[in-house]
């Protein structure tokens, strides 16, 4: 009998993977960002905010600030297990870290999405 | 096999190769990063809000100590992209003999160091 964890990392390939898919995912929408500022705008205020007003732009944003939350909660409970042994507190500090982000995604689609 | 080896866990005596280093701080600007989200959404907000909030803002971020504290979670987020490129880079087989990999967390700590100067010096 395996001795699982409740606090575990589900034992599989899908964390290790997904840590790279949204890593991909979050440099390709950097890299075109960054370009965006430094290439099309020449850095303008205006432009920055018409970048932002288009939908699909906003849709993007959004899968990627997913990606980026999903990718922090894999990386965020890679540190608790490595560092925090006992159960409950290393639940505890899973609780914290996921109330953390969810918090983060709600502010995130306020912001993106306007209020 | 009941040898007792011996332990070196004084981490101010091991003297850590650069990769171990560009790891170590892969976590540790992985750890920044996640602190400073709300902080990196408001900067957000703040640059996409209406003119006169918008100047509120630049001036909240003009703060000295303010831009000090940007250029640490600039420098964080250019360090964990250009380590985590070369991890990504890794799992595809590329790189991994120990020339290579020396190399590549050199360059991991040049490239992110050197950005974030000249980032630094021309926003400031």
């Amino acid at each position: 009998m395996v001795n699982r964890k409740v606090v575990g990392a589900h034992y599989g390939l899908r964390d290790w993977l997904v840590q790279r898919v949204t890593a991909v995912i979050m440099l390709v929408y950097g890299i075109a960002v960054a370009a965006f500022v430094l290439f099309a705008s020449g850095a303008s205020f205006e432009a920055w905010q018409a970048l932002f007003a288009c939908t699909w732009v906003k849709v993007l944003t959004t899968v990627t600030i997913v990606a980026l939350l999903w990718h922090a909660w894999v990386g965020t409970r890679d540190i608790w297990m490595d560092y925090a042994y006992h159960t409950g507190v290393r639940l505890t500090l899973h609780v914290l870290t996921i109330l953390w982000l969810v918090a983060s995604f709600v502010y995130s689609v306020k912001v993106v999405w306007g209020a | 096999m009941n040898k007792t080896r011996p332990k070196h866990l004084a981490l101010w005596q091991i003297r850590f190769p650069l990769p171990a280093i560009v790891s170590g701080l892969h976590r540790i600007s992985g750890a920044l990063l996640v602190l400073s989200i709300p902080f990196i959404l408001y900067a957000l907000e703040g640059s996409l809000s209406s003119a006169e909030r918008f100047a509120a803002f630049k001036s909240c971020i003009g703060n000295p100590f303010v831009k000090l504290g940007l250029l640490v979670v600039l420098w964080g987020l250019l360090h964990h992209a250009c380590a985590g490129t070369r991890f990504l880079l890794m799992d595809i087989h590329k790189g991994v003999d120990l020339p290579t990999a020396r190399l590549s967390a050199k360059l991991v700590m040049a490239v992110s160091l050197v950005l974030t100067v000249v980032i630094g010096v021309v926003a400031w």
